[in-house]
């Protein structure tokens, strides 16, 4: 994954921020997160392995509505377990994809 | 406010051969003119929206509006193998729910807007289609197997479902079914079935939530847009 500007006129796709702010609200959805919590997720937040309620159909559902609102596809090989561990995994995914559709 | 609700029994189709089976709907009803037909989503969303569903019919009840919601074969309380059931067994299963309970309008919520009978107007609530349920499921069992240690590919997943029949996060999913999804798009949206999209209830959405979870304000608005839509027509 290369690095991106975090100039929000990227023509390469939206910025970090509007990236970070859009996951946070899929997780907020998901895990039923106050606004503050949701504010409150960093990099190191643990997910996937950490929140007994975020099982294999609850992660599914949320890789399917990041495809949803991000409007991206994610290949099954393209997950792997250091992507869903922490909330920092997940925002790189999310750049990465996003930065290349 | 309202009444409680009943459970009862109705014949369902079991087979093409004029067959029934007894399947159970939960009721609110008192015989009234204006009937619901609440068809529930698919699978685990199911539970997930369970208790909004049935918070809106103890609303439409206080509206004098009669609703039911009866058990896919196979799902809730169902006693038939949910492995031998087919898209087309529930559609035609919930048109028979839709004459037995003589419904006068169809709530389809979900992927229920796949099952939804033709000729009775009403609402799609944020419709899914067939290929985005079964995607969303195989990447459960992608997942699940990976972190047991035995990875599958989406392609042997699919493969498996097709000719075979496969468990999907715990839902047995017969060969016929598997392969309908792959292909169920949402029936057209004619002038008599509208759209119901999040935006319009507010809210977050509860089919996203990992716990179930529920929320009044949500089953206030679906309730007022069907309460006003049946009475005007009434």
């Amino acid at each position: 994954m290369t690095a991106q500007t975090s100039t929000p006129t990227d023509p390469a796709g939206p910025s970090r921020t509007e990236i970070d702010q859009k996951l946070r609200a899929i997780l907020r959805d998901v895990l039923g997160l106050s606004e503050a919590r949701a504010s409150d997720l960093a990099p190191d937040s643990g997910l996937f392995g950490h929140l007994p309620e975020l099982d294999s159909q609850a992660v599914a559902d949320l890789l399917t509505e990041m495809e949803d609102r991000f409007d991206i596809i994610i290949e099954d090989d393209e997950v792997d377990g250091d992507h869903l561990e922490t909330y920092g995994g997940l925002l790189a995914l999310a750049e990465a994809k996003t930065a290349t559709s | 406010m309202s009444g409680l609700f009943k459970f009862v029994e109705w014949p369902c189709p079991d087979g093409g051969d004029g067959d029934t089976r007894s399947e159970a709907a939960l009721v609110f009803d008192r015989g009234r003119q204006d009937r619901l037909l609440v068809i529930p989503p698919l699978f685990e969303e199911a539970n997930k929206l369970r208790h909004l569903l049935v918070e809106v019919m103890a609303r439409l009840d206080g509206s004098e509006i009669d609703a039911v919601l009866p058990d896919l074969p196979g799902c809730n309380e169902s006693l038939a193998p949910l492995a031998q059931q087919t898209l087309t067994g529930w559609r035609a299963g919930m048109a028979a729910a839709a004459r037995h309970f003589r419904a006068t309008r169809v709530l389809a919520v979900r992927g229920g807007a796949l099952l939804r009978p033709a000729g009775l107007a009403g609402w799609d609530y944020s419709p899914q289609d067939g290929p985005k349920i079964l995607r969303s499921m195989v990447r459960a069992r992608i997942i699940a197997s990976k972190e047991a240690g035995q990875p599958e590919t989406r392609e042997e997943i699919e493969a498996k479902g097709r000719a075979e029949g496969i468990a999907l996060a715990g839902w047995q999913i017969g060969p016929a079914m598997f392969t309908a999804l792959e292909n169920a798009a949402v029936p057209a949206h004619r002038d008599e079935v509208s759209l119901l999209d999040q935006e319009t209830i507010g809210g977050r959405p509860l089919w996203l939530r990992a716990e179930p979870d529920y929320d009044p304000a949500q089953a206030d608005a679906l309730a007022a847009v069907i309460a006003v839509a049946m009475r005007q027509q009434a």
